[in-house]
Formats: C-alpha cells, sequence, structure tokens
C-alpha cells in the first residue's frame, strides 16, 4: 500500500515527531514496504475471534491499599532537564 | 565436560559455570573478589575488540569483597552469591547510568533499581557493567546504539545478534559467566544463537518488569544467558516470582528449577515444528542442528513427533503492527520534560512547549526507534486501527491457539532460532522487512506468552555458532531447563569461549 507524504506528516504529527523533507520520502517509502508486508495479514480469516491485548488472563490486579514510600522529590526531579526546587521547568504552553 | 570434573584455577575461571564458581566462593576455595577480578582483568582485555558493553561498575571489586564477608558470615546463602554478572543497559540501576542504548537516555540515572536486579544484588551477585543493545530494544543487530555497534566475538565482522546483543558478547569472549538480557521478539534467544551460548526467555509475567525500560508491553520479558543451562535455572531462580510493583507479574509460586534439571526425559513428547523446519529460506546447517538435537533427544528416550503451527507464517506480520504500537504508546513518555534528552524547538513556534518535545524527540530517538513510533502511530491512528491493530490482535490469538493446540499432544516443541547464523554488520540496516524476517522463529512465544531457549548446537564450517530452540507450554520452565541441561550433559554442545584475537 503507497503511503502519501501527507498521510507521513499526519502521522509524525500525531507522534511529536519532526521529520524533514528527505525524511518524509524516505520513511513514506519505508512504511509503505512494512505496511505492505503486514497487509498479508489480510489472508487471515478472523471473523469472530476475540483480540487478544495480552497473553494473561489476569485482569485488574490490584494491591493491598497500604501507603508504601515513594521517590523523593529529590529524587523525582533530578532526571529532568530544567527544574527548580519544586517543579519541572517547561518553556512556554502557549505563545506568548 | 561434567560440571563435577572441571578443575579450577585461576586460569580457566571463564570456562566454568556461574553455579560452580558459585560453589567454588561459597566453600572458599576461590574468592569473589578473585573471580572479580579474573573476569575485569579479560573485560581490560577484550572489551576493546567487541565493544560489549555500555557502561562499567567502577565498584565492581569493593561489592566483591563485600560479598566475601557476608559469606563468609553465613549471611548470604544463594548459589551465585559472589558471582559476578553483567546487566542489560534497559534494566534500570540506582549505581550505573541506564541508556538504553539511546542519546535520548544518555544522561539518565535511575533513581532506583529493577526488581530483577535487586534480587540479583540481595543474592550477592557482582555487576561488573551494563551491556549494549539495539536502541530501546529495538532491532536484531546491536548496532543500532547511540554507543555504536558490539561485534560478534567469533566474527567481528559480524553482528552479535540483538537486541541483547552486548550480553551475549560479553559471554562468548568470556568477559562474565552471566548476562541478563530482555526478549521481547527474540532478544534474548537470537544473541545467544549467534554467540554460541544458552539463552532463557521465561513465560510472560515469570519475572517482574518493575524497572525494565517498556518496549511492548504485552510481549516484554526479563531473562538470562550464559554458557551453562544450570546457569539459567539458577539465575531464574533468583529473579522468578511475583512482585507488587508489576501487575502482570504471576501470582504462581516459581519451582526449584536446579533441583529439577535431572527430571527424566524419558517418556517425554517432543514435537517438531514441521512449518520452521520445512522453511526454505532456513540455513542447511541449522536444519542438520535440529535433526541432531531429535536423535540426542531420541538417545534420552523422548518420542519425536511432527506438530504443526499453521499460522507461522503470519507471526513476524502481527508482531511487527502489535510490538510498535505498544511502543508508540510506551515512548511517548520521551517529552524532553521529566527526564532525558531537551533541545529547544523554534522561537517562533506557535507553542514553544510542543515545539520543544517534538524537536527533542526527533533528534533523541534514532532512524529504526522513530520508524516504529511512526509504524505503531500509524496503526492505531483513525481508519487504520480495524485494518492493522485489532487484526494483528486477532491473529495473535489465533498463534496462540496454535500453542494451544501443539501442547495438547506435546511436552515441549523444537526447532531454529533464527534462519541463519550471524549476519554481517551494516548487512541489514537498510531493509527493515529483511530484519524483521529474522524473527520468524521467536516471536511466536512471545506472542503466546510461553518460555523458549535458546540452546548452542556447535558451528558451521565458517566457525559461526548454531542453535536450536526449545519452547514449552507457559510455566513450563523446569521442564525446559531439564531437558536442555541433559542435551548439555549428553555433549549435544560445548561450551566454548571465542579467542577473538
Amino acid at each position: 500500500m503507497p503511503i502519501t507524504s501527507s498521510q507521513v506528516r499526519k502521522v509524525a504529527q500525531l507522534a511529536r515527531l519532526e521529520l524533514t523533507e528527505d525524511e518524509v520520502q524516505l520513511v513514506s517509502d519505508q512504511l509503505a514496504s512494512i505496511v505492505t508486508f503486514v497487509d498479508q495479514l489480510g489472508e487471515v480469516a478472523t471473523d469472530g475471534v476475540e483480540p487478544m491485548a495480552h497473553p494473561l488472563d489476569i485482569h485488574t490486579v490490584v494491591r493491598p491499599d497500604t501507603e508504601v514510600p515513594g521517590l523523593s522529590r529529590e529524587q523525582a526531579l533530578s532526571n529532568s532537564p530544567n527544574h527548580n526546587d519544586e517543579c519541572f521547568l517547561v518553556p512556554p504552553v502557549m505563545a506568548r | 565436560m561434567a560440571a563435577c570434573c572441571r578443575k579450577l584455577s585461576i586460569m580457566n575461571i571463564e570456562e566454568q559455570s556461574a553455579v560452580d564458581l558459585g560453589r567454588r566462593i561459597a566453600s572458599g576455595e576461590v574468592s569473589s573478589r578473585e573471580v572479580t577480578q579474573h573476569y575485569l582483568d579479560r573485560i581490560a582485555e577484550r572489551e576493546p575488540a567487541v565493544a560489549a558493553f555500555t557502561n562499567l561498575a567502577d565498584d565492581a571489586v569493593t561489592t566483591a569483597e563485600q560479598a566475601d564477608q557476608q559469606i563468609a558470615s553465613g549471611q548470604l546463602r544463594s548459589p551465585l552469591a559472589g558471582v559476578p554478572v553483567s546487566i542489560k543497559d534497559l534494566l534500570c540501576t540506582a549505581s550505573l547510568p541506564t541508556t538504553c542504548g539511546s542519546r535520548m537516555l544518555r544522561e539518565f540515572h535511575a533513581p532506583y533499581t529493577a526488581t530483577a536486579v535487586q534480587k540479583l544484588l540481595d543474592a550477592g551477585l557482582v555487576v561488573v557493567g551494563k551491556t549494549n543493545m539495539d536502541e530501546f530494544a529495538m532491532g536484531g543487530s546491536t548496532e543500532t546504539g547511540d554507543g555504536g555497534a558490539t561485534h560478534n566475538p567469533w566474527d567481528r565482522q559480524r553482528t552479535a545478534g540483538g537486541s541483547s546483543g552486548g550480553a551475549a558478547a560479553a559471554l562468548a569472549a568470556g568477559m562474565v559467566p552471566l548476562s541478563i538480557g530482555s526478549d521481547t521478539g527474540g532478544s534474548v534467544r537470537q544473541p545467544a544463537a549467534f554467540c554460541g551460548v544458552c539463552g532463557l526467555k521465561p513465560t510472560y509475567g515469570r519475572i517482574s518488569r518493575y524497572g525494565l525500560v517498556a518496549f511492548a508491553s504485552s510481549l516484554d520479558q526479563i531473562g538470562t544467558l550464559a554458557h551453562y543451562v544450570e546457569d539459567l535455572a539458577a539465575s531464574l531462580q533468583i529473579m522468578a516470582g511475583h512482585d507488587p510493583r508489576d501487575s502482570t507479574s504471576l501470582p504462581d509460586p516459581t519451582t526449584e528449577y536446579l533441583a529439577h534439571l535431572d527430571q527424566p526425559v524419558q517418556g517425554l513428547k517432543v514435537g517438531v515444528i514441521r512449518e520452521h523446519i520445512d522453511n526454505p529460506g532456513l540455513d542447511a546447517d541449522i536444519r542438520d542442528g535440529v535433526i541432531r538435537a531429535q536423535q540426542a533427544l531420541q538417545e534420552l528416550g523422548a518420542e519425536i513427533v511432527e506438530v504443526h503451527l499453521p499460522h507461522t507464517s503470519h507471526a513476524v506480520p502481527t508482531y511487527y503492527v502489535i510490538a510498535p504500537s505498544e511502543a508508540s504508546g510506551n515512548l511517548s513518555r520521551y517529552d524532553g520534560v521529566h527526564y532525558g534528552f531537551r533541545q529547544l524547538g523554534d522561537s517562533g513556534a506557535a507553542a514553544p512547549l510542543d515545539a520543544m518535545i517534538s524537536r527533542s524527540r526527533s533528534q533523541g530517538f534514532g532512524p529504526e526507534v522513530k520508524r516504529r513510533i511512526m509504524l505503531g502511530t500509524f496503526a492505531l491512528s483513525a481508519g487504520y486501527y480495524d485494518a492493522y491493530y485489532k487484526k494483528a490482535l486477532q491473529v495473535r490469538r489465533l498463534i496462540a491457539q496454535d500453542y494451544g493446540a501443539a501442547f495438547e499432544q506435546v511436552d515441549l516443541l523444537l526447532g531454529p532460532v533464527t534462519p541463519t547464523p550471524a549476519f554481517g554488520l551494516g548487512e541489514k540496516l537498510d531493509d527493515p522487512v529483511q530484519m524483521y524476517l529474522q524473527d520468524l522463529y521467536t516471536v511466536g512465544a512471545n506472542l503466546a506468552g510461553i518460555p523458549a531457549l535458546s540452546l548452542p548446537a556447535g558451528f558451521n564450517e565458517q566457525g559461526l555458532p548454531l542453535a536450536i530452540q526449545l519452547q514449552g507450554p507457559a510455566l513450563g520452565e523446569a521442564r525446559l531447563l531439564s531437558v536442555a541441561y541433559q542435551l548439555q550433559q549428553q555433549h549435544f554442545f560445548e561450551p566454548r569461549i571465542a579467542e577473538c584475537s
């Protein structure tokens, strides 16, 4: 299945990736070849087959509702590219 | 070369099993400090040619000395106490960086330690370093990582496999007796096969994934690589079990895997997977290895039967929809805010935060990771979800049902691990589909969640390692390990270290 440049740009936007024009072309070609490859799944009859999202039949596992220590604020901030004593710091969320 | 007959001298420590080393350390015959120093010396000598490590622990000798004291005072009783181990660089360690082979995490120091690693530390193992991998474990050649390619110690022009390539190469070069890796679509078993060592991917959920950097959460599982099957058993025994911090870790009791290694093979039914053997793309030497394994198992008293996994040819496309889809969600956390690489976007951007996030991700991730994020995002996007993601989940169930039907007839499955021996570095980098097809025989176990083991099967004429794969039903690790162990005792393969000089 061919993948158009505009499809690639839309998917890149959804994935929060910036692509150069060269990359858009390369990714279009590579995605098309991979998608053509996975298109063979269409040969398999799957009517009425329950999708299998997970190999285990365990659901909604809960642990005892007791307090356990977590990361300190200092630890949680320690890997941040930019932070002050209390918060993660980021560029403006909206344009000025 | 039975375990009991190998005589230890400081010269051949690297030929010992981890279990043997643990026994000799416990008896005081040799100290953890001596063993650790021996491996550090070998790393210093061989690492430049192999490039198996991303970071080395500079406190390994101190840790070993502490282990020696705790063993002497009776505080440590694990069969592997004092034994050195390497950790794939996607398991969080508070003492060493965790880079995932990515620029994105080049500076990342995890504030906590993965449960599996903590259990090893509590059992007295000595971490000597973190091993190289494909970026975020996405690849089969350990050449897409930030730190460059790992070389196969058997042939430096070839890949060590991946994504746990550093783990396997470190073993093959005799730089560690035990390596911890992870397996999402074959990432323990394929590098083990390419490097001539044993590799176990346990049942999904058998080992806690807490602290394992997520790639595809319904497929990821931690596993072990080693020269000897008993070392897989001993390390699984330490790492397995329920963890309240991982709700998908199995509550089922663990088995004394080491104690079960001598379970008789007599009377077991082993199924040879027809679709795997008959594939025209399967290397003739590897096919011969599988046939030789059939014969060895028959000599041990097993009955060999033919089985079919009819959806085999659809396993790779199924995997390459599901794994990237899950990855695209898991990797959305890398936003340049909480941790990881940050690069500011264009100053004129409408929303500077968004511009920063996109720029950080575009420069922090390498091409294969971006390709998979794109593929997964595409498969999950409006208009394509049913045709790709849902369809793949349906075929996944059919694949799991194939395994279920097979295990109603047989106790174990036998087949190859890879279509070919180790391929050349750079050979498949430009052709993603060719690279993905390498995973033909391994992804089934991940999709179905069952345990699988890669076992050496000698070498081809070029001196490249060959391998076979054994697969068992969920929680069938004890059986899998005992059959592999008896093949080892039968001299089906001889553990070997590459000279790589």
